[in-house]
């Protein structure tokens, strides 16, 4: 990927988040390369709290996308705007809009059951559920009448997920008995046994070892192949490691220090935002100064 | 660095630590360890006296009942006289009052418990009205139940008379309080996690609900009913206030139509009677009736063991 000449066209104000925004749709560069998220404005209030304001952003086919930041910036809020997960809470509310393939993921016609049949998640704490490594696999296909054959369907899912050596065996046995980084991959493979387009992946490996994590980021670059991925990460390196674009969010605080929500800073290519961001607070953060 | 004030402080502060904490790996001092086997001594009183308590009703009632042990307990029915009466009627009305109740009570006790964890608004007012009332309700006497039944099940909108479907239906009011309460522990005890990998599969709240929530909580379900079901099992007086009748010679056989009796109640008239052989018979009574007692709530400990699923 070059970026010889791909200008982002952003002028800084002084104060931070007013004034003119940078945008950060990549029109000049993206080419062929399909949108499936397009973020316009996107601003999420819990109640009247402010947790993310004017996120603009396009998430590209086939592409790791990952939100780093520091904590409390809204990266979570935003992950789960995606898949209509903050629908969940009352006192949720979105406003902007956002396109899916093209589609308003907020319209009125639209279910959120059959978003989140195609965009999937996976979660902080692997939560597999209380039932054999099978049947958490097969739960999702069983509920989505999927067809074909069920034990080809979870091997598939467990192949891909790079555990079906390890558990094949006992495929029968409690999902509980597994390690983390097995019960992690275990709720990865069952994302991918439903089918989905995109996988969304909230701090997948921030409660697991080394060697799993970097197990994880292999699966994840294999993946990238057939799914769009977007991935909340803590870990900086993690982010430069696996990602294409990557988004800087900060948190913004009013003046009485009240209110605080997260807003994005830059989003580009990871290459550029490690190595020549263009905000210095991305510069700051990736290089570990602050935050 | 150069700094000899903060070093002497330095190994100052390190040789103090060391020689406290030599001194701590001894023994404890000796007041805090009599307070300690006090407090255990008085823990395992308490266990004591709760079982010498259940251990002397056993034991007096088979001592009292002895003279009558035998299978003419279960199959003779009851009779007139001291002599001949066993306790079949007694048994199978209260399998037909029992047996409806738990038809009834489970399916809305753990309906309306679904409801109120998963489906209702907390922030509404009615259900935080209805929430208390429920409470409530738990703690209302059984007598009131009894009154409550005769009025609405027995005569009034329902005129069922003094069937044994009335008998069900008015305990089934009594007990539904508790297993809801029951319920919905049980069911907020699973975590919110499960929900949420379930809801983003692309579950719908009842596919979530029906094949991850309930199967996890089944076990404390069954507990809840175990409790409010033998509770149920032993009531007498809102019975007797309903019609179940005493001395019924046959066989009840359908719920909405014959007579009725159950074992609490047959085994309340023998004790107010003056001759021994009715004592006698009305302890021996009790031991059948924890009989049936242990032997329901066996069936019920093999489904939750069935369930149990370990975290």
């Amino acid at each position: 990927m070059t970026d010889e000449s791909k200008q982002t066209e952003h002028e800084r104000g002084d104060t931070p988040a007013i004034a003119v925004r940078p945008e950060f749709h990549r029109d000049s560069w993206t080419g062929t390369r399909e949108k499936v998220f397009q973020l316009q404005d996107i601003s999420v209030h819990y109640g009247d709290v402010p947790a993310v304001k004017d996120i603009s952003m396009d998430v590209l086919h086939n592409n790791i996308t990952a939100l780093i930041g520091p904590s409390g910036c809204g990266k979570s809020t935003l992950i789960r705007c995606l898949n209509r997960m903050n629908d969940l809470i009352p006192s949720a509310r979105v406003d902007g809009q956002l396109l899916y393939h093209g589609e308003d993921l907020y319209g009125p016609k639209v279910d959120p059951v059959q978003v989140r049949k195609m965009i999937g998640m996976v979660f902080q704490k692997p939560n597999p559920f209380p039932k054999s490594i099978y049947d958490n696999i097969a739960f999702g296909p069983r509920i989505l009448k999927i067809e074909g054959d069920m034990d080809e369907i979870v091997e598939r899912a467990l192949r891909r997920a790079a555990l079906w050596d390890e558990v094949k065996d006992r495929l029968h046995s409690n999902a509980y008995g597994m390690s983390g980084g097995q019960q992690q991959r275990l709720c990865i493979a069952r994302c991918i046994a439903v089918e989905p387009d995109v996988i969304l992946m909230d701090e997948p490996c921030s409660a697991l070892d080394p060697i799993s994590t970097g197990k994880i980021e292999d699966l994840m670059l294999e993946l990238k192949q057939d799914y769009s991925i977007v991935i909340v990460t803590h870990n900086m390196q993690q982010a430069a490691r696996v990602s294409d674009m990557t988004a800087f969010l900060i948190v913004e605080l009013t003046a009485d220090e009240q209110n605080r929500w997260g807003e994005i800073i830059e989003y580009d290519e990871t290459e550029k935002i490690f190595t020549n961001p263009s905000d210095p607070r991305t510069e700051d953060y990736v290089t570990g100064k602050v935050g | 660095m150069r700094d000899p004030v903060g070093a002497e402080r330095t190994r100052l502060a390190v040789a103090g630590a060391r020689s406290v904490s030599v001194a701590e790996l001894g023994s404890q001092p000796r007041g805090e360890r009599v307070r300690g086997r006090i407090f255990w001594a008085l823990l395992l009183l308490a266990v004591g006296i709760a079982l010498l308590g259940l251990a002397l009703l056993l034991i007096d009632a088979m001592i009292d009942g002895a003279g009558r042990f035998g299978v003419g307990l279960f199959t003779d029915p009851v009779s007139g006289t001291a002599e001949a009466g066993g306790f079949q009627t007694a048994i199978i009305g209260t399998l037909w009052v029992i047996g409806g109740v738990i038809l009834f009570s489970v399916p809305l006790g753990i309906g309306a418990a679904l409801y109120l964890e998963e489906y209702a608004d907390r922030d509404r007012w009615w259900n935080r009205l209805i929430e208390l009332n429920i409470q409530n309700l738990a703690a209302v006497p059984s007598i009131v139940y009894g009154i409550l039944g005769l009025a609405f099940f027995v005569r009034g909108p329902l005129s069922l008379g003094t069937v044994a479907l009335a008998a069900s239906l008015t305990l089934t009011l009594l007990i539904l309080p508790t297993i809801i309460i029951a319920a919905r522990e049980s069911i907020r005890a699973v975590p919110p996690s499960i929900r949420e990998g379930a809801l983003a599969l692309g579950a719908t709240r009842w596919e979530t609900t029906r094949n991850q929530v309930l199967p996890a909580a089944i076990p404390g379900i069954l507990t809840g009913i175990i409790l409010a079901v033998s509770r149920a099992f032993g009531e007498s007086a809102p019975l007797l206030l309903i019609g179940a009748t005493t001395f019924v010679t046959k066989n009840t056989s359908n719920p909405i139509e014959d007579q009725y009796t159950t074992l609490p109640v047959q085994i309340f008239n023998y004790f107010g009677r003056a001759q021994p052989e009715w004592l006698e018979l009305a302890a021996a009574g009790i031991v059948v009736m924890l009989i049936l007692v242990l032997a329901m709530n066996s069936i019920a400990i093999w489904l939750r063991n069935r369930y149990e699923q370990s975290w």
